[in-house]
């Protein structure tokens, strides 16, 4: 059992009209919960480390509804999601994979029990180190038009005793989404996947 | 509108600790970007009238935006400031167009008052250039914890041919001030400075 630290928390909501092409008559809209705590383990080689997980549970569940909120607090309106994490240099890759459970089942049930696995991507990284947080299809991994990516980073984090963790989501396709593939409408939504 | 939107950003920054020591109540800063086009890159245009009318409706429209993500009264703002960046077809006096003539009134009619000059900078740059905007107490320049900045970046913006505007605003000046100076207490509010 470990305190959860928190140093910082940021949200950020990008508003997409249009990239070149048609002006969208509702706009898609991408945000991102941010949160810098600290790492127990940094510094040393800790073998047990899982019930870190249990202790994020929490702040998994808190960062879900902060983006749900950003986006207008309807938990209807998101369509796809994502997760990651940056793990300062004194901590290891395998610090942010305690991220996966906490951040992914927090969005899942806030959801109504979305069935996609959540994208997620992670890496070490000093202050200011960006991470191209992937983005899928709450119900179904393979609708095409839903695969997309929003790029983080806070510039004083993470710290070496740090780890940033990100919890992403979408209202909709990319803008001007016309790639072909599986489309939205057209999800069985009884594996995850189609 | 006269301001041709692609896209609108929202940071909102929450630090709760700083060194280990409790932030208390959490200082909080919000900024709020635009990505636009810009009506004269590529040329050399003698009249930037049109740009300053952009400054002046994005002043009132980011100002809004920005103080929505803090979720307070705009006169609840204790400080401000403005940023710009150009993409690589335009010139930095783009910037200055949209950023000095006409963006402060607007501003300041969301945020009660606003005596001091609000403070500005700006670049010319490709998309994820990292914008640093200066703060400074919205009503007297020299109060001394309220010195600060933020910074943000739009992974894809500035386009060669658009101008990225941000305005931020918070509702507290740095986390644990303890460098003297005029404290927010002291100002007398009618020149601006102190």
């Amino acid at each position: 059992m470990h305190e959860v630290q928190l140093r910082k928390r940021v949200i950020v909501v990008e508003e997409i009209l249009h990239e070149g092409g048609p002006v969208a008559s509702t706009p898609l809209r991408r945000a991102a919960a941010l949160a810098v705590i600290h790492n127990p383990f940094a510094g040393r080689y800790v073998p047990e480390i899982v019930g870190f997980m249990e202790d994020l549970n929490p702040l998994g569940l808190q960062m879900a509804k902060a983006l749900v909120d950003a986006l207008g607090g309807n938990p209807k309106i998101v369509e796809g999601y994502g997760k990651g994490a940056i793990i300062g240099q004194a901590g290891e890759l395998e610090h942010g994979a305690l991220w996966h459970a906490p951040g992914g089942y927090a969005m899942r049930e806030l959801l109504g029990n979305a069935k996609a696995i959540v994208p997620s991507t992670k890496k070490v990284g000093g202050p200011g180190t960006r991470l191209d947080v992937p983005i899928t299809h709450i119900n179904a991994s393979y609708v095409r038009s839903h695969f997309d990516a929003m790029e983080i980073g806070i510039a004083d984090a993470p710290r070496a005793d740090e780890m940033l963790l990100a919890l992403v989501m979408t209202t909709g396709p990319r803008v001007h989404a016309r790639a072909g593939g599986l489309k939205a409408s057209e999800i069985k939504g009884a594996d995850g996947l189609r | 509108m006269k301001s041709k939107i692609r896209k609108i950003v929202t940071f909102v920054e929450e630090t709760r600790t700083e060194m280990g020591k409790d932030v208390s109540p959490p200082t909080r800063r919000a900024a709020a970007a635009a990505v636009i086009e810009n009506p004269f890159s590529g040329r050399y245009v003698e009249d930037l009238t049109e740009l300053m009318e952009i400054g002046e409706e994005l002043g009132s429209l980011l100002t809004e935006r920005a103080v929505a993500a803090l979720g307070i009264p705009g006169p609840s703002a204790e400080s401000y400031g403005k940023a710009a960046a150009v993409g690589e077809n335009g010139e930095l006096e783009h910037a200055a167009a949209i950023l000095h003539p006409k963006l402060g009134t607007p501003v300041r009619k969301t945020l009660g008052k606003g005596a001091a000059l609000i403070p500005s900078s700006k670049k010319r740059g490709g998309p994820g250039v990292a914008l640093d905007i200066p703060l400074g107490h919205k009503d007297a320049a020299f109060v001394r914890s309220h010195f600060d900045g933020m910074e943000i970046r739009v992974n894809d913006a500035p386009r060669a041919d658009e101008i990225l505007v941000a305005i931020a605003v918070t509702n507290s000046g740095r986390p644990l001030p303890r460098v003297g100076g005029l404290t927010k207490d002291q100002i007398k509010g009618e020149d601006g400075l102190r």
